[in-house]
């Protein structure tokens, strides 16, 4: 690695101050597990480290009528949390999935969001879950739908003095029904050919009624940011989900995919893939809604 | 160029340190400390030869700047000897055959302690989970995977 400065502040608007100061050649370093691996490739090479290590409160996870997510939690909090496990569950499930145990112990939710990969696997169903993110820099506080924070491949909104703050997550019966389904060569250690998460929210009615409310389906590793099908959740929006009606939403969310033929998989499997995963999970939801009849 | 000034509790013995910032605690381990039981494998924390414990979780100390790990506590291999005597894991590990070449060892074994920890008696699935970050290229995984779930019946 090329020689920096390392600064591990107290407080959020100090961290952003020296960022600031740094005009663009400073790093926040959160768990390290992206930012290490391309400083030592030569890829980053920042003048200053700013370690968010010594903030309090970055790694809080809260429910109070929404959930806060300190952007520091890191995915083994993830996994421990009764708060997570109980009432966001699918985003247990993630993070279960992803990496290794001593990777975990170290990545973060907000890193694993501000490198902003096309493929991280925290953002479709943060996305799903209809996420805000808040972030904190010179200029103050601003707070950005998880729908507009990506750009590009490695690009999000944050300006080079800002810094997640945390996501706030709302809280409904979609939360406890969404789901996760990624597709990888290898069960742990490895990165998402292609992943589908989808959240679905019934209308209130009488038992059995399968009429839903509201849908998000977010499609990752098939375009350069993860990407919301927003014509096959309206296929879905207001109508009942049946059968046909899955398959033409899945159908539809596979056009909707905007992959690319790399190292990990062609072009063309990924979007097959993101019509079997959509339509999976939701028949999915459509039988655990006919089994309990919530 | 700038030095920091840190301290590290290794193995039980703290460590006052004058390092470089881009230093890993990877490195500080096995140049500063001498301590070589760590491996480097790929040092990008997808092989897991370099697992200890920080604060007793497992991490690739690879990927962790020594200079974040200021003021916290690290277990290595080493760390695990008891009076001249070998860890329970270690011992399991040598008498099922789950080691040939040796080098992604140290790395399984602290994997475990991290698991056993947590979990004492684990079955099969969770040895293979706590694991799943630690490559092998010579055993095939089920010897070790055998040597956990057999401490944990001990």
């Amino acid at each position: 690695m090329k020689p920096f400065t390392f600064f591990s502040p107290r407080t959020l608007a100090e961290a952003s101050r020296i960022l600031a100061d740094h005009n663009g050649n400073g790093r926040a370093l959160a768990g390290g597990t992206d930012l290490l691996i391309r400083m030592k490739r030569g890829q980053w090479t920042p003048r200053a480290v700013v370690s968010l290590n010594r903030i309090a409160g970055l790694n809080e996870i809260a429910l109070n009528g929404e959930l806060k997510l300190g952007a520091r939690v890191t995915l083994n909090q993830l996994i421990r949390s009764p708060i997570i496990r109980e009432y966001f569950p699918v985003l247990a499930a993630t993070a279960r999935n992803m990496a290794g145990v001593q990777v975990r112990t170290l990545a973060t939710v907000g890193g694993n969001l501000c490198n902003a990969s096309p493929s991280a696997d925290m953002s479709p169903p943060l996305m799903a879950l209809n996420a805000r993110a808040v972030i904190v820099g010179a200029a103050g506080e601003r707070v950005v739908s998880l729908d507009e924070f990506f750009v590009g491949p490695g690009k999000s909104v944050l300006q080079s003095d800002e810094i997640l703050r945390e996501l706030i997550v709302p809280y409904n019966s979609r939360a406890a029904r969404a789901s996760y389904k990624k597709l990888e060569h290898r069960a742990a250690m490895d990165i998402a050919m292609v992943g589908v998460s989808v959240a679905v929210e019934f209308q209130k009615a009488e038992f059995g009624n399968r009429n839903c409310a509201d849908a998000r389906i977010v499609l990752g590793a098939v375009a350069p940011t993860p990407l919301r099908a927003k014509r096959a959740e309206e296929i879905l929006r207001g109508n009942i989900l049946n059968k046909e009606n899955i398959a033409h939403a899945a159908r539809v969310a596979a056009e909707e995919a905007r992959p690319i033929d790399d190292v990990r998989s062609s072009a063309w499997y990924r979007r097959e893939m993101v019509e079997a995963l959509t339509r999976r999970q939701l028949m999915e939801i459509r039988d655990l809604r006919l089994e309990i009849g919530d | 160029m700038q030095q920091l000034y840190i301290s590290l509790t290794v193995n039980g013995d703290v460590h006052e340190l004058n390092i470089e910032p881009r230093r890993t605690l990877m490195e500080i381990l096995r140049e500063d400390l001498e301590l070589h039981g760590t491996h480097e494998g790929c040092g990008s924390g997808d092989c897991g030869a370099c697992t200890v414990l920080l604060d007793n979780e497992p991490v690739p100390s690879c990927l962790v700047l020594a200079a974040d790990a200021d003021g916290r506590q690290v277990v290595t291999v080493e760390g695990l000897v008891q009076n001249g005597e070998p860890h329970a894991v270690q011992k399991a590990i040598v008498t099922h055959g789950g080691t040939q070449c040796g080098y992604c060892t140290p790395g399984i074994v602290i994997s475990s302690v991290a698991l056993l920890n947590e979990n004492p008696h684990p079955n099969e699935l969770e040895a293979r989970e706590a694991i799943a970050g630690n490559l092998c290229r010579c055993t095939g995984y089920q010897k070790i995977v055998d040597a956990i779930v057999a401490v944990g019946r001990e």
